[in-house]
């Protein structure tokens, strides 16, 4: 909503659901239409993610190698049901040792469960 | 054609906020909002007028909000599951006592208990049927609460202890956490017993009136001498010793115990509580300690003026230890809209020595509202005799109420001392609940202005 602002949190869920009375899906590429609210771009080529089909200057060339394949993300941000180590019970650490992902992708670690 | 009218709600800060009603959620207004509530204000108006106003969506999200309505009604509030499921389980070791405080419900002159032939100590077995009682019917909890009452609980301390150990072990069987508390009148602690309840993680509440001429009033041994000289450094090591969870005090105002400035004065800063909570006492009116309109007034401007010294200090990011202005905050904050007053017989019950359940703590031992047994569980009719007369929606006086969204009638037990039936509205603390309710609005209100990060604290906070 534009000219009220949820306060509490009931206001938000109230806010929420109005949300989702009223508001058009929304795709992944396009700007949120209507009332403008916080985008989180998942998964996509907007940021560097090692794995995706374009790399961050939007073209193949930086491309990881097809071990780390649609994983990386996966991994961390995306809902896509990929076969990844998971970051919650046994692999909290798998990326622990790539800080930048533009630079440290190769530092990410095979594992073989 | 579409008639709008205005919705239910009650304005705060300045008319900038709107706590809306039944929902309890609170919204900012803009000022093309605040255009189209002030026209509806005289009277009715048509969406065509609304609209020229202020544009069509401002009146659409109004209307979204139910801040604006065309048909006049609110909506109501659903019935909560039959089987809803246990949190907190109050468990009454004993109804024994060694204070004969004139004001005790579960005593003095207006107690629903009728204890006569029922044991007076809690056994055992009657304490494990409670936990396993709490355990099953608490299914989908993560976390579980038993709190431990009297009588004096600490008459019946040996089975605290048993309760506190089978109890852990259960739940951690289960992988769920519980956690214990208790009520005392603190007249029994030693330097042993709060060892425990340090190492034992259990949170203290210390019934307590202030300092020592109002603690004296009421808090008194059989013999007519009062406890507090008894008590305080009792008290003193208790805060002293227990780090593990916050003690608080809990304060019962009467007519000649009403000076909560002085009151909240000793027990925070003399004595060093965390928290201070106050409660009028539960009476019939015509008792010589009942506090009358005049002395609710007197008590409600004390409330507030506490209640701004907790303002400035929350602006501040500070804590302050008024603990009802924290609770109604949390309430507010997390909007929750009552369907019932409180858990009795909800999320919570009492269970007394007999091992008979009660609504809760108050309605310990009285044959009259007893709503089952632990060992065979919950008698379903008389629950849903005692909830049905509880819900808001069954009582007409509140229908119009804004603040019925937190107080949805008041305490069942008030209401069954008061007027002989637990379903009655309290009707001799509307202006009571309005006035407080606005207050902590309005504090609310300064908080979400001034220092919003300070609302993180009752994100989560229990609410009642
Ligand atoms: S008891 Fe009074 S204050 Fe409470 S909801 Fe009913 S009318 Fe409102
Ligand atoms: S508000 Fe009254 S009925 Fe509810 S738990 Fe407390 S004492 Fe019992």
């Amino acid at each position: 909503m534009k000219h009220l602002r949820a306060i509490n949190q009931k206001a938000r869920r109230i806010d929420d659901h109005v949300a989702s009375q009223t508001d058009d899906v929304v795709a992944l590429q396009g700007p949120p239409q209507g009332q403008q609210r916080p985008h989180v771009p998942m998964g996509c080529s907007l940021v560097f993610s090692p794995g995706w089909e374009v790399d961050s200057a939007g073209g193949t060339a930086g491309l990881c190698q097809p071990v780390e394949r649609d994983l990386y993300d996966c991994y961390i941000t995306c809902y896509w049901p990929a076969q990844v180590p998971d970051h919650l019970n046994n692999y909290p650490d798998w990326t622990a040792k790539c800080a930048a992902a533009t630079k440290d992708w190769r530092n990410i670690d095979l594992v073989f469960p | 054609m579409n008639q709008y009218r205005l919705g239910e709600f009650h304005p705060f800060g300045g008319g900038r906020f709107l706590y809306l009603v039944p929902s309890a959620g609170i919204f900012e207004l803009d000022d093309a909002c605040r255009a189209v509530l002030s026209r509806l204000e005289k009277g009715e108006a048509s969406r065509e007028e609304l609209a020229a106003i202020a544009g069509p969506d401002v009146v659409d999200e109004l209307h979204q909000a139910h801040a604006i309505t065309t048909n006049g009604f609110s909506p109501q509030l659903q019935q909560p599951p039959a089987d809803f499921p246990l949190q907190t389980l109050v468990m009454n070791l004993t109804n024994q006592c060694n204070l004969s405080c004139q004001y005790c419900y579960e005593f003095g002159e207006d107690k629903v208990a009728t204890p006569d032939g029922k044991p007076k100590f809690m056994d055992f077995e009657t304490a494990r049927q409670s936990v396993d009682y709490l355990l099953t019917s608490s299914e989908g909890r993560r976390a579980i609460h038993i709190t431990f009452f009297g009588g004096e609980t600490l008459m019946n301390f040996p089975l605290l202890k048993q309760v506190v150990d089978y109890a852990s072990k259960k739940a951690a069987e289960q992988a769920r956490a519980i956690d214990f508390s208790l009520t005392t009148n603190a007249t029994l602690l030693t330097p042993a017993i709060i060892d425990y309840l340090s190492e034992n993680r259990i949170g203290v509440t210390v019934s307590m009136d202030g300092a020592k001429e109002s603690h004296d009033q009421f808090r008194v041994f059989a013999n007519g001498r009062g406890s507090y000289d008894i008590i305080e450094p009792r008290v003193r090591a208790l805060i002293k010793q227990h780090k593990t969870r916050p003690i608080t005090a809990r304060v019962t105002m009467t007519s000649q115990a009403m000076d909560v400035l002085g009151t909240y004065k000793h027990l925070k800063h003399d004595l060093g509580f965390h928290e201070v909570g106050f409660a009028p006492v539960t009476t019939s009116p015509n008792r010589l300690y009942s506090i009358n309109e005049s002395g609710l007034d007197s008590v409600l401007d004390q409330f507030r003026s506490l209640a701004d010294e907790y303002r400035d200090h929350a602006l501040r990011g500070k804590h302050h230890g008024f603990s009802n202005v924290s609770d109604t905050l949390a309430e507010l904050h997390q909007g929750v809209s009552k369907s019932h007053p409180c858990g009795a017989g909800l999320g919570l019950v009492g269970v007394g020595p007999s091992g008979d359940i009660a609504p809760c703590h108050r309605f310990v031992d009285s044959d009259d509202h007893k709503l089952g047994h632990v060992s065979t569980g919950l008698d379903r009719a008389r629950v849903s005799d005692f909830l049905g007369r509880g819900h808001i929606n069954t009582k007409t006086d509140c229908s119009t109420c804004w603040a019925r969204p937190v107080c949805a009638g008041g305490c069942h037990h008030e209401a069954y001392v008061r007027y002989g039936d637990t379903g009655h509205p309290n009707l001799h603390y509307c202006d009571w609940i309005r006035g407080w309710t606005g207050t902590c609005l309005e504090i609310y209100a300064a908080i979400v202005e001034h220092n919003p990060s300070f609302l993180q604290h009752f994100a989560d906070r229990k609410a009642a």
